[in-house]
């Protein structure tokens, strides 16, 4: 009993002290907050937020080299078969904010994990693409993906519960029927 | 001198503190289109927002692609994620802010029609949704 009740209460304290260190913004340390292997960096960008979070989830820049925002931001106005064209100062603004926490920028621990994966000089233009992803879903059969409930891989929050707060934690994952 | 500040400061608060109404893009659309705020129609504007034409991808798509035959009711974009209401009634917050008006006129006229809206179009398309009860 005295151990359920220890075991409780260490769950409890080390559960706060994460939820801590993801919720309070990031001290001097450089890479202090800059994700692990299953949370995003913790980084906000007003326009990055609300442009691109407007039709999907605010894709974070680690995920991708600057080479694949810079396709990405060039060609908003085919994005993925959408007319996803912003004004030239906020265009310019986020591809900014995506180069400078970009994969390849060394800011993030989340970044160098994709890039161990990428060929040099690769610039894809879906997350999807990047070995990174690939490796980590593959045990997510096929059909999974194109079920009604999920829609496409891009739907990242369809079995990643906590995926607008950047959390994608493997334990909490549930895959919708 | 001074009066001139203030005018700007008066100018610069009223920009501000005023929110763009539907009422307000009718009537500014209709000038850009010539012609009188009376003239805009709804009916036009329901065809408009029903219209069903070849995508860019082959398939059929239109307004209700994404917002659905009802748009006091919530939509969904193509990875999944809600979209508002797009009547005043459901929504409050829809035109009221030109820039926003104006980025989304763009973007899904010229997924769904293949060509900008003209001012005409803007301006029934408003006459019908914000008559919706």
């Amino acid at each position: 009993m005295n151990y359920v009740l220890r075991g409780i209460g260490v769950l409890a304290a080390v559960g706060s002290f994460s939820l801590l260190a993801f919720t309070l913004p990031s001290g001097g340390e450089a890479r202090g907050d800059s994700g692990g292997d299953d949370r995003m960096p913790r980084l906000t960008h007003t326009a990055w937020q609300q442009e691109c979070a407007s039709c999907h989830l605010a894709y974070s820049p680690a995920l991708l080299p600057k080479a694949s925002w810079q396709r990405v931001m060039g060609g908003l106005d085919r994005h993925f078969g959408e007319n996803a064209s912003l004004d030239p100062v906020t265009q310019a603004d986020i591809l900014r904010f995506l180069e400078a926490n970009a994969a390849d920028s060394g800011t993030s621990r989340m970044g160098d994990k994709v890039m161990q994966r990428m060929d040099t000089n690769a610039a894809p233009l879906r997350i999807t693409e990047t070995r990174w992803f690939v490796k980590k879903h593959d045990e997510v059969p096929r059909a999974t993906w194109t079920r009604k409930s999920v829609g496409s891989a891009a739907n990242c929050a369809a079995c990643h519960r906590q995926a607008e707060q950047g959390m994608f934690n493997e334990h909490d994952v549930r895959i919708p029927k | 001198m001074i009066k001139r500040i203030a005018w700007i400061g008066v100018a610069l608060l009223s920009s501000h503190a005023m929110a763009d109404t539907p009422a307000d893009f009718m009537a500014r659309y209709a000038q850009q289109a010539g012609v009188a705020v009376s003239a805009l129609s709804p009916t036009r504007g329901e065809a408009l927002y029903r219209g069903e034409h070849p995508g860019r991808e082959g398939k059929p798509v239109s307004c209700t692609s994404c917002h659905t035959a009802n748009p006091k009711g919530t939509g969904k974009t193509r990875v999944g994620k809600p979209i508002e209401p797009l009547a005043p009634a459901a929504n409050p917050q829809r035109f009221t802010d030109a820039a926003q008006v104006e980025k989304w006129f763009r973007r899904n006229c010229t997924d769904v029609l293949q060509r900008e809206c003209t001012p005409q179009e803007k301006g029934d398309f408003i006459a019908w949704l914000q008559q919706l009860k």
